[in-house]
C-alpha cells in the first residue's frame, strides 16, 4: 500500500466515515471502499455487505480474489450519571475502543478533573440523549439512580436501536422503573431490552469491578454470547 | 492521567514508523479455519530495523511473519503466507492451536 492511500484511509477513519480497503490478492493493488467509480459494481456491492456486516474477508468477484478490510467508526458509549461508578467505567469503556460520552446535567459531578480525556455532556438526558442519537452500534447506559436524570435517557434509548440498554439499581428499583417507563407507552417487549440490574453477575464491589462487569455484559451481548442474553428481572 | 490511552491503531502506528525515517512492512490475517486465535483484518506493523507491532495469531507465527515481512521490504514483493498444520515447515511455525491462517505480507511504499 501506498503512503498516500493509508493516510487517505486514516484520514476517513478519523473523519469516522465507513471505509473498507479492499487488497487485490495476491498483487497488493489496493482501492477504497464505498463509491471509487473505478471500481467494479460487484466488488462496491461486496464491500457494502462486509460494512454491514462488520467483517473483514475474501471475496472472488470477476475472477480476483480481493481482501476486504472493515473499518467502521468505533462503538460508542452514553453513560448517564457522571458518578464513581462512570469514573471507573469510562475509561475502561475507552480502553475497549469505545467513544464514550459522559452525560449529567450536575455540573460538580461533570467535571474534566473527574473525567480526563473523556467527552462530558452537561445537557438534559433527553436533550444529550438526541445529540448522541444512539444506532446499531451504540451502548447505553444508566447509574445515576434519579428517575429525574436516568428516566428521560431510558426513554430516548428504547425509542433508539441502540445494541445495548443498561440501568444501575436493585432488583426492586428495576421493577419500579419499569413501572414508570410503561406508563410512558414502552410495552414489555421493548422494555426487556433493558439490561437491569446492570452487569453480568460476577459480584463485583467495587466501582471498578461494577464497571467490569457491565462491560463484560455489554461484550457479550455486542459479540452475541449467551450470558449477554439475560433477560430483565 | 491526563489523557486516554487509545486502542492500539496498527495502521497509525506505521504511520508514525515511517514518518520517523522507517522502512515499514504491513502484515494482514485475510483469511481463517478453525481455531485461529486473530480474526481477518488483524495486523501487524514491522520495520527493517527490528520493531514490532500488534499480532496476527496468539505468538505462534509472528517472527515466521517478520522474517518474510523483511524480505518483502528487501524486494518490493508483496506476499500471501499459508500457516497451518499442513504446512511443510508445521514444526518450526505451525499454529499450535491447529488452526490455519493466511497472511498477506506488504510494504508500506
Amino acid at each position: 500500500m501506498t503512503p498516500a492511500l493509508l493516510a487517505a484511509l486514516q484520514a476517513a477513519r478519523a473523519a469516522k466515515r465507513p471505509i473498507v480497503r479492499g487488497t487485490r490478492l495476491p498483487d497488493g493493488a489496493t482501492i477504497l471502499l464505498p463509491d471509487d467509480p473505478a471500481a467494479p459494481p460487484a466488488l462496491d456491492a461486496a464491500a457494502r455487505a462486509a460494512l454491514r456486516a462488520d467483517a473483514s474477508g475474501t471475496v472472488e468477484i470477476e475472477g480476483e480474489n480481493w481482501f476486504l478490510q472493515v473499518f467502521n467508526p468505533p462503538p460508542r458509549l452514553a453513560v448517564i450519571g457522571a458518578v464513581h461508578i462512570a469514573q471507573a467505567l469510562a475509561p475502561m469503556a475507552a480502553g475497549l475502543g469505545f467513544g464514550v460520552t459522559v452525560i449529567d446535567p450536575r455540573g460538580a459531578f461533570a467535571t474534566k478533573e473527574r473525567f480526563p480525556g473523556i467527552e462530558i455532556t452537561t445537557a438534559w438526558p433527553d436533550e444529550a440523549m438526541d445529540a448522541f442519537a444512539p444506532d446499531t452500534r451504540s451502548a447505553i447506559v444508566t447509574l445515576t439512580h434519579d428517575p429525574k436524570l436516568d428516566d428521560p435517557a431510558l426513554d430516548a434509548a428504547l425509542r433508539s436501536p441502540a445494541f445495548y440498554l443498561g440501568a444501575l439499581g436493585s432488583r426492586k428499583t428495576h421493577a419500579a422503573r419499569l413501572k414508570r417507563l410503561r406508563e410512558l407507552g414502552h410495552d414489555e417487549a421493548t422494555l426487556a431490552r433493558i439490561h437491569g440490574p446492570v452487569g453480568l453477575d460476577i459480584e463485583a464491589v467495587t466501582a471498578p469491578e461494577i464497571a467490569l462487569s457491565i462491560l463484560a455484559e455489554i461484550v457479550a451481548v455486542r459479540r452475541g454470547a449467551t450470558m449477554g442474553q439475560k433477560a430483565a428481572a | 492521567m491526563s489523557e486516554i490511552e487509545p486502542v492500539e491503531d496498527i495502521l497509525a502506528i506505521a504511520e508514525t514508523w515511517r514518518a520517523a525515517g522507517e522502512t515499514v512492512a504491513l502484515a494482514t490475517v485475510t483469511e481463517t479455519w478453525g481455531s485461529s486465535p486473530r480474526p481477518a483484518g488483524s495486523q501487524m506493523a514491522i520495520t527493517a530495523s527490528g520493531r514490532m507491532a500488534g499480532s496476527v495469531s496468539g505468538g505462534c507465527i509472528e517472527g515466521a511473519v517478520a522474517e518474510a515481512a523483511r524480505e518483502t521490504i528487501t524486494s518490493g514483493v508483496p506476499r500471501l503466507l499459508d500457516f497451518g498444520v499442513t504446512h511443510e515447515r508445521a514444526w518450526e511455525v505451525g499454529l499450535a492451536c491447529g488452526g490455519k491462517v493466511k497472511v498477506f505480507v506488504e510494504a508500506l511504499a
